[in-house]
């Protein structure tokens, strides 16, 4: 409450974010949890070692067996021990199209998830919960698919050229101009993967000699293309303006470490919604923040763009703020556009000097003409260009799902993270058995979806993330609720104790920052 | 007081630097239409030997026709990792394709073909590790190294006897501190057919020196992949080198499978790993399946005709010869590589001046119908940086006579340009 009055009309619409504490008794059961597995880990490498228990994992070739290890033991505890128990989690193989319902190849495994075997059946007609669709242009048919069927019989599949050399097709250029028409930006590019988007452009913009403030939670495309830059990289904690603003102001102060000399330049690294935690970057006060001390800002809006905004133009458009404010604006076509690859807006002269410096156009194979045709299509109806308003409803349709699931399972008691209006939900398991039985037991119920533990997240957090979609009709997302609602109640995973009163803010505290200089 | 004045004076450099409009990278060839064995590039009708479409796949009307039926059964995107329902059956099956074909044991595929190496490397190199890169090694090994943070000793291009020296003094090293050495892995990265010099890397005294001295060795096929071997599954096969010697293929299939993407193959106790610890392959969404149903039939089309790869080959050594005795131009690769290079015999002073006076040769060809590119590099950031050339592809969809146009050509084009 304090942040918002204190920021007066920076945000034009209320900011809901909770962060619900673990209660203590689930973290004590959580920790006892993982110690009776560590444990059992060891009793079981143990009997591993002296052949009492038959070893199954792959092993090193005879003429080898003299090299240094590949692989240290310890490295490999966690591996070995916990993920293979509920290893099925994960890797499931679809065989349709990954929309709002998808069909799965049922696999059984007879050794304890050691090795996989297919039964040859299918199970059709899972509600996905899952994919990241959250526009819901993942389809097989509709004039996306037309368009991209067409293009891919005049052009072929693949380019076989870089964009410098010979791969730079007409198709490339339609792309780019409307993807900064879409953003509302002078100039954009694209390239063929959203990481590697990240990881070497970074490198092109910022080196040695500039610091790097970057959020806690930023995805592995981030901190690797921070790494690769060769600058000083600073963390601030999650979405936390005091953090971001005691960095800003020591790092001018008191320039660059050893040398005293002032930085060259100051980046600041965030994503629109972190895909973990479902929050929304506070980007308002980002904004003021880098205006007032004179630093750049790289918007990543990886699962952001098509999913906020009141016509899917991402998250700056989500708080009325103006595209310009943002110096690097970077997006991926995978999650809301149903294609590949990913694209950086800006300024004229910030494109220019990507088109000659980025390692991918250099280095790196152009995108296929096939996906560029689908981007194009499905943007243009995002827009409405295509003359529909199919764009529009979707947009709406997924602001709704999202505001009713959230209500609904706030109002059933499980601890939901992150920020009311963001289509990523994450729904808290804790304990490491629950992990492997949430999944499994809503796959039995005939919904997919997804569950995630350490390392992606803290290890007592482990999760259960829900992907909506403007695909899913309210009678899907209604037995979606009754069936987690069911799995709730026989796994006892209705942890909150505040009933339908969100808290406003993580409570201001005093931050101290960790320095780490690659 | 003090810290509002130093916040006030700070002045940040600009975000970037300007470029300068007549910058050679900056304004691209547009490419109207399929860049297939004829391009139209800016406008003209040219044949092409620019593309890495070795096997001429990229406009296959199978191959095409495979990738339609995977468009209408799974749409163009796979909306998610692999951990997380982006896992397709066509992805398992090209998997498995892969692995019969190179005949190892498993395959993982990347969606990437830059991120595949990049990926690689730092999924088993890890900071403290020594790793012996040959000098010509491209930009995407490079990049994989840096991730990595191991220690990196470069050797000179293809000389095994400096490769020895190093790995002789790393041995007097071990000797000085034992516990340390029994702990340090150690790697050799090494590319089947080299891109950036068109030459063919020593395998068999490679093997010789792995044993020798217990290294491993991760090979880099792009190019050599569909090229090389009988049956075109690479170098392996070229030198007759088992295959479970190598620890790591990897290799991307934009050149000779026309398709997008990369993979690596080897050992399932090497191959697994990267499941879990490749960044490229667990942070990032999977190849969209219309891609890897394209690569399955090219796959397909190179069992069904292994006749096309020494097709390739004798291509590969007509042109070489034709294009023996340009004034001005020396030729760089082996008789049997499709990526040559030309290079000027003798520079004239800068850099800059190299590569305009090779626009002007290229611009020359383009004119008169043959497509032509520079071999581009980012300057400031290779560790070795190779003389400013142009590149020559060769492709099975080339006749004689086309050859012969290219070469005469490029015979006229440096006559009036470098004399």
């Amino acid at each position: 409450i304090n942040h918002i009055v204190h920021n007066g009309g920076l945000y034009k619409r209320p900011f809901n974010e909770a962060f619900e504490e673990t209660p203590m008794l689930v973290a004590v059961l959580t920790y006892v949890g993982y110690g009776v597995l560590t444990l059992f880990g060891y009793l079981r490498d143990f009997m591993r070692q002296w052949k009492i228990e038959k070893c199954q994992n792959a092993t090193e070739r005879e003429e080898q067996k003299d090299f240094v290890p590949l692989y240290q033991d310890f490295e490999n505890f966690y591996n070995r021990n916990l993920y293979m128990r509920i290893r099925d989690s994960w890797n499931r193989p679809i065989c349709s199209v990954p929309g709002a319902k998808v069909d799965m190849m049922e696999r059984v495994s007879h050794d304890y998830n050691w090795t996989f075997t297919y039964t040859g059946r299918v199970i059709k007609d899972i509600i996905n919960m899952g994919s990241y669709n959250y526009l819901g242009f993942a389809q097989k048919t509709g004039a996306c698919q037309e368009a991209a069927a067409k293009v891919l019989s005049q052009y072929g599949a693949g380019v076989c050229s870089t964009r410098q050399e010979m791969g730079n097709l007409d198709k490339h250029e339609e792309l780019e101009k409307l993807v900064a028409r879409f953003l509302g930006v002078e100039s954009a590019m694209a390239y063929g993967m959203g990481f590697a988007t990240n990881s070497m452009n970074i490198p092109a913009l910022v080196g040695k000699g500039c610091l790097i403030l970057s959020d806690e939670l930023n995805h592995a495309s981030l901190v690797l293309g921070a790494r690769l830059s060769g600058a000083t990289i600073r963390i601030f904690k999650h979405n936390n303006m005091q953090s971001l603003e005691k960095l800003l102001k020591d790092a001018i102060v008191h320039g660059q470490p050893r040398t005293r000399r002032p930085w060259k330049k100051i980046l600041i690294l965030v994503e629109g919604i972190y895909s973990m935690e479902g929050s929304i970057v506070r980007l308002p006060e980002v904004i003021a923040l880098k205006k007032k001390y004179k630093s750049y800002l790289y918007l990543d809006e990886a699962h952001s763009i098509g999913a906020l905004g009141p016509s899917g133009r991402g998250v700056v458009e989500y708080f009325g703020l103006n595209p310009e404010d943002v110096d690097v604006m970077m997006g991926t076509f995978t999650k809301s556009f149903g294609a590949a690859g990913g694209y950086i807006g800006g300024k004229k002269e910030l494109i220019d000097y990507l088109r000659t410096y980025s390692h991918s156009a250099a280095y790196a194979t152009s995108m296929s003409p096939p996906v560029v045709e689908q981007i194009i299509t499905s943007v243009k109806c995002i827009m409405g260009e295509d003359g529909t308003t199919i764009g529009r409803a979707r947009v709406q349709q997924l602001a709704e799902n999202t505001r009713y699931f959230r209500r609904r399972l706030k109002e059933m008691g499980f601890i939901i993270y992150g920020n009311e209006d963001s289509p990523v939900v994450p729904l808290m398991l804790y304990m490491p058995a629950k992990i492997g039985a949430f999944g499994r037991e809503m796959l039995k119920r005939n919904i997919g979806v997804v569950v995630v533990g350490f390392p992606a997240t803290p290890i007592i957090e482990s999760r259960a993330r829900f992907c909506l979609s403007a695909a899913h009709t309210k009678e899907m997302l209604d037995t979606a609720l009754k069936e987690i609602n069911e799995v709730g109640d026989l796994l006892q995973l209705k942890y909150s104790r505040r009933r339908l009163v969100p808290l406003l803010d993580r409570p201001f505290d005093e931050t101290t920052y960790e320095e780490t200089e690659d | 007081q003090e810290k509002e004045e130093l916040i006030e004076e700070w002045q940040p450099e600009p975000l970037v630097p300007s470029v300068p409009k007549d910058h050679p990278a900056l304004n691209y060839n547009i490419v109207s239409g399929p860049p297939t064995h004829i391009i139209t590039v800016n406008g003209k009708e040219c044949i092409n030997f620019a593309s890495f479409n070795f096997l001429g796949l990229l406009n296959n009307e199978k191959v095409k026709s495979a990738a339609q039926a995977s468009l209408k059964k799974y749409g163009v995107g796979t909306c998610g990792p692999r951990g997380f329902y982006g896992t397709f059956d066509v992805h398992l099956e090209l998997e498995e394709r892969l692995a019969k074909f190179m005949r190892t044991e498993e395959a993982i595929i990347y969606s990437y073909g830059f991120a595949t190496i990049a990926s690689a490397i730092p999924a088993y190199s890890k900071r403290g590790d020594i790793v012996f890169v040959d000098e010509a090694a491209c930009f995407a090994i490079q990049k994989g190294l840096q991730a990595s943070r191991s220690n990196i000793k470069l050797f000179k291009h293809n000389d095994m006897a400096d490769l020895e020296r190093l790995l002789k003094e790393q041995e007097t090293e071990d000797q000085k501190n034992p516990r340390k050495a029994r702990v340090t892995r150690r790697f050799i990265v090494v590319e089947g057919l080299y891109m950036n010099t068109g030459d063919i890397c020593p395998l068999p005294e490679l093997i010789k020196l792995k044993y020798k001295y217990k290294v491993r060795i991760f090979l880099e096929e792009s190019l050599s992949f569909g090229v090389l071997g009988e049956h075109g599954r690479g170098i392996t096969e070229h030198f007759g080198i088992n295959i479970d010697d190598i620890d790591l293929i990897s290799a991307n299939m934009e050149n000779s499978l026309a398709s997008i993407g990369g993979f690596c193959c080897g050992r399932s106790f090497i191959i697994d790993h990267q499941r879990l610890s490749g960044q490229g392959y667990c942070f990032s969404a999977s190849l969209p399946p219309l891609l890897a149903a394209a690569a399955i039939e090219a796959l397909n089309i190179m069992e069904d005709n292994p006749d096309i790869f020494q097709t390739l080959r004798t291509k590969c050594e007509w042109i070489h010869k034709a294009l023996q005795g340009i004034s001005g131009l020396k030729v760089v690769g082996e008789s049997f590589s499709p990526a040559l290079h030309l290079q000027l015999e003798e520079s004239c002073g800068s850099r800059e001046n190299d590569v305009k006076l090779l626009k002007r040769v290229v611009d020359y060809c383009m004119n008169s119908g043959i497509a032509l590119t520079q071999a581009r590099y980012l300057e400031k950031e290779e560790k070795c940086l190779p003389p400013p050339s142009i590149r020559v592809v060769i492709t099975v969809e080339q006749t004689e006579q086309e050859l012969d146009k290219a070469a005469s050509l490029l015979k006229e084009a440096a006559q009036s340009v470098l004399n």
